[in-house]
């Protein structure tokens, strides 16, 4: 089980004056139960990307396999595909409509056909996995607080219960304790269903925190793929293409120039405390 | 005199049924007073749902008061003879670029303020140098908007303001969408404003870190005014931010950590500087 991207290449207004080529040789393999963080500048393709993964965009050349399946041969159920290949697009709160939380969130399970009880089950169990109680559920989703709106929506892809789970800049425009929150109950889900989930982020501090593969992109070309801790190795070239590091990496470099033998490559603020503190010990025994 | 001022300023949104009858009242503003004096550059935090967007769509004009007053450069707000005045005294950067952007060409883009006034051909084109300049962006004057970054973008809707020659500019989470380089040059540019130009900068962020150049920091809570003093005071109290749904600079918290781990380290550390001299390294 797995999705598998084969020299993809992806051309907007292809045939016109205003061709824009946003993906270029795209190869990768996504294997079940990652946890992985897709990273690049605005513009750089990640969005693009994302989109292939569940066919909605078709490669202008080279081939999406869903488990060892072309998604894109005739024949190819693309409706299932979307259902085990979930995507959450940025903002998705802008996509509530119904006219309460249970019934947006159930909207979802319905399209695909399944029995009430089930479609029912489904959306009780995606509201509880993002943390919605029980007293909001018959409220209207407009008069929820952003980062519940945001909860409410990521539920409404859950409940088609997916294999794959991609969230595109989840935590957009919350408040800090809003995104530790999204970002703790999609780890803690992924730990119980080991469902595979793509992140992608301007935060380098949240990638640096939760994933286990860090793809970068820079204009429409994948240049990094490997742990966050060595990709932010790089990170002088991360700065040229409009990232950086987490900034307890920064400290870190800064307090070693100045004589303290701490670890650089830490990227969270857990580890840098306890290099800070061993390297200090270290000085006191010398 | 205080560019800006609110005194006991409350608005409520009205919620009504279908037939008109009023289903229930959020009072989203409560009771607040705040001075912001000319050049100076406060930073409002808070989370989701607290006011700040409310509370700044007052300073010009969008909003206009259920109780209390608010007063820019001196006009009432809430008087309809003023509005146009203040609109251009307090100028208003959002957090979405692509909503902010008119203009087939950057520099068309940042006249179209200036234009709307009245202002003479030639003098538009003075401000368009001078404010395209201010944010870094004058060697893309001919460029089409479609063809620049978030944070470029970001600065090109900044420079829009600035060529209405406000005293004031409002940003309303203007780095929300931007990636960390994008975040960079728009503060950069929101600083230079108010350090070179003496612009009052009003910058609403879930960015903590970047609000520690900022003279005071306002924490909203409910409506109201709920911690209010410099950076360091603020960021001092890290269990309150956090229980406020905030956070503080990653630097700060490192800092914290440490003290709690037994280091002799003053709270309220903003800078990597600041830690490296309770650390005894410099």
């Amino acid at each position: 089980m797995s999705i598998i991207v084969d020299h993809v290449n992806y051309i907007y207004g292809a045939d016109t004056a205003l061709a824009v080529n946003a993906l270029k040789d795209i190869n990768l393999v996504i294997p079940d139960g990652q946890f992985i963080g897709l990273i690049g500048h605005t513009g750089s393709g990640k969005s693009t990307l994302v989109q292939h993964l569940n066919g909605l965009l078709r490669p202008t050349s080279g081939g999406i396999y869903y488990n060892g399946e072309d998604i894109f041969e005739k024949g190819y159920n693309l409706k299932n595909l979307r259902s085990k290949v979930g995507l959450v697009f940025q903002y998705p709160e802008h996509q509530l409509f119904e006219i309460d939380v249970f019934s947006d969130v159930c909207f979802g399970p319905k399209n695909l056909g399944l029995d009430k009880k089930e479609i029912e089950l489904r959306a009780y169990k995606a509201l509880k996995q993002v943390g919605i109680e029980d007293e909001f559920f018959y409220q209207s989703p407009f008069d929820l607080s952003g980062g519940q709106k945001r909860r409410v929506a990521i539920a409404g892809v859950l409940a088609m219960n997916p294999d794959v789970l991609i969230l595109d800049e989840p935590t957009a425009g919350l408040d800090p304790k809003g995104r530790d929150e999204i970002l703790d109950q999609i780890s803690a889900l992924r730990e119980e269903t080991g469902k595979t989930v793509i992140l992608v982020s301007h935060s380098m501090e949240d990638v640096a925190k939760y994933v286990d593969r860090l793809i970068v992109m820079n204009h429409g070309s994948i240049i990094f793929d490997d742990e966050p801790k060595e990709v932010f190795k790089h990170y002088k070239q991360l700065e040229e293409i409009g990232l950086a590091a987490p900034q307890v990496t920064y400290i870190m470099h800064e307090l070693k120039e100045c004589g303290l033998s701490v670890d650089v490559n830490a990227t969270t603020v857990e580890e840098a405390r306890i290099s800070i503190l061993n390297a200090l010990k270290n000085k006191v025994r010398k | 005199m205080d560019i800006i001022k609110t005194k006991k300023l409350v608005f409520e949104y009205i919620r009504r049924d279908e037939e008109g009858n009023v289903e229930g009242i959020t009072r989203a503003v409560d009771e607040v007073n705040l001075n912001v004096k000319q050049g100076e550059f406060i930073a409002i935090l808070g989370h989701n749902g607290s006011g700040k967007s409310t509370l700044a769509k007052h300073i010009n004009a969008i909003l206009s008061p259920t109780e209390g007053s608010v007063w820019v450069d001196g006009k009432d707000t809430s008087d309809e003879e003023n509005i146009w005045e203040i609109r251009q005294k307090a100028g208003m950067v959002f957090q979405n670029p692509d909503n902010q952007i008119i203009g087939q060409v950057v520099e068309e883009d940042v006249g179209f303020g200036p234009e709307n006034m009245g202002i003479p051909t030639k003098e538009i084109w003075e401000r368009v140098e001078e404010s395209l300049k201010a944010v870094g962006m004058y060697e893309y004057r001919k460029y089409s908007p479609n063809k620049l970054s978030g944070g470029q973008k970001q600065r090109v809707s900044i420079a829009g303001v600035i060529a209405m020659h406000p005293k004031c500019i409002i940003l309303d989470e203007p780095t929300a969408m931007l990636d960390p380089v994008g975040r960079k040059e728009v503060i950069r540019a929101v600083r230079a404003l108010n350090q070179v130009e003496g612009v009052t900068i009003v910058l609403i962020t879930h960015y903590m870190e970047e609000v520690i150049y900022a003279d005071r920091v306002f924490v909203m809570e409910q409506g109201h005014i709920e911690m209010e003093g410099t950076p360091k005071e603020i960021f001092t109290q890290v269990d309150r931010l956090k229980s406020l749904r905030l956070d503080v600079p990653q630097v700060t918290l490192l800092a914290h950590e440490l003290r709690m781990s037994g280091l002799s380290i003053p709270e309220g550390i903003l800078t990597t500087k600041e830690l490296m001299e309770a650390l005894g390294l410099k």
